[in-house]
């Protein structure tokens, strides 16, 4: 492989998607590798977990099930140089399955499940894997440019060992016909693209249950040995 | 070995609030990370940060989010887990900008120590809607001798001013100004790791 492809990140400014325009810093950033190499991140207990965290279709009922496709995703976080990352938080936010985000300021006129959040949260186990339970959430406009909308999406915010190795990102599903319209999608270079499309994966389904995605994390850089 | 192509960054979005700053915002969600870095039994003069995000307009920005990393008093980073109750500092906090009608951001923490010679410091982690990649900027006191700290001195003497927070006095309270402009003349420096 080439060494830019190895450059897999959007630019700051993307003018196609339009509150970068006045939101992205105009000067160079500082290259300060030797200051902030030794800063590590933050690392979570067990305690800070919840027994129903990671199971978005239980942990907000009210009077029964939310509605949706079911579906269960699991991955594993790694650092570049494929180390498997363990005890790394993962916190996840999306859309219900009819593509309304609970948020207060949220004005798409789509229902509200009264029995789905949209939050939740794991660590990774030993190996750095995590798996959750949601329901496919579904696509939802938003107004970018006339008649945009967002290809249905989990948002990621993974907390790794190091400073360098904070990613926020967000996973797409195979086959989405809206890749081709999205800039926020699009912002990424093309040979990376497929780095955010999680895999269906048949024989991780569960029979009469749900349906399985994959979704593998490749955090920046070489983890220094993980706190156990 | 051959090395594995990063999982490329995407905006945080508008919506993370529900997941990310729930109690904050008042969601039925319990948080794990706050606005207050102190533990339950933690000492020393406790400081308050305070401060807006500004876009290239001037515009308060109202669905950014903002962590700080810092060490302690005697400049040592926690390196204990964070469990869901803590005696000693954390040196951790995450707040969004959407929940007070000002679009401002308060934290509770207290003034770090020297780090390796550096002068004392606050790591700044900064997501927005509208930021394809998180920004990281760094966060200095108007009261201490920054005058020989490596970073600050590795950068145009012009621009220094805009990591500089200021001292306030406030009701007795002591509080550090931060305002961060992502545009013009008091662009703030943000960092390339």
């Amino acid at each position: 492989m080439e060494d830019k492809d190895f450059d897999v990140h959007p630019p700051h400014l993307y003018p196609a998607y339009k509150s970068t325009i006045l939101r992205s810093p105009t000067k160079p950033l500082m290259l300060v590798k030797e200051f902030l190499e030794d800063v590590s991140l933050p690392v979570f207990g067990e305690s800070v977990i919840g027994k129903l965290d990671n199971d978005l279709t239980k942990n907000a009922r009210k009077n029964g099930q939310p509605i949706g496709e079911r579906i269960k995703v699991s991955g594993i976080v790694t650092d570049e140089y494929r180390r498997p990352m363990p005890n790394t938080l993962i916190e996840i936010w999306q859309a219900n399955a009819a593509g309304r985000y609970i948020h207060k300021e949220e004005i798409h006129d789509a229902p509200l499940d009264p029995n789905f959040l949209g939050g939740g949260r794991m660590l990774t186990d030993r190996a750095g894997r995590y798996t959750f339970y949601t329901v496919k959430p579904g696509a939802y406009p938003w107004g970018n440019h006339f008649n945009a909308w967002r290809p249905n999406h989990i948002h990621f915010s993974v907390m790794g060992h190091q400073f360098e190795q904070r990613l926020v990102t967000q996973m797409y599903f195979p086959g989405d016909p809206l890749f081709d319209f999205d800039p926020i999608f699009q912002s990424v270079p093309k040979h990376a693209r497929e780095l955010l499309i999680a895999k269906f994966k048949m024989e991780w389904t569960e029979p009469e249950f749900a349906l399985a995605y994959e979704f593998n994390i490749v955090l920046n850089g070489k983890s220094k040995t993980p706190f156990e | 070995m051959e090395k594995l192509r990063q999982t490329p960054s995407q905006t945080v979005g508008p919506f993370f609030a529900y997941s990310l700053t729930a109690e904050q915002y008042g969601y039925d969600y319990n948080s794990i990370v706050k606005g207050s870095l102190l533990g339950d039994k933690t000492k020393g003069e406790q400081i308050s940060i305070t401060g807006s995000i500004y876009d290239g307009n001037g515009d308060a920005i109202s669905d950014a989010m903002i962590e700080l990393w810092q060490a302690d008093e005697l400049g040592k980073y926690r390196i204990a887990p964070i469990q869901s109750r803590n005696n000693d500092f954390l040196g951790f906090g995450r707040l969004g900008t959407g929940a007070k009608p000002d679009h401002g951001f308060r934290f509770t923490t207290v003034k770090p120590g020297l780090v390796n010679g550096q002068a004392p410091h606050i790591n700044v982690i900064l997501f927005m809607r509208g930021s394809l990649r998180h920004l990281y900027s760094r966060l200095y006191f108007s009261d201490e001798n920054n005058a020989k700290d490596p970073l600050l001195l590795s950068m145009d003497a012009t621009r220094r001013q805009t990591l500089i927070s200021q001292r306030m006095e406030v009701n007795k309270n002591i509080e550090y100004q931060f305002n961060i402009h992502m545009q013009g003349k008091k662009e703030t420096v943000f960092f390339n790791l």
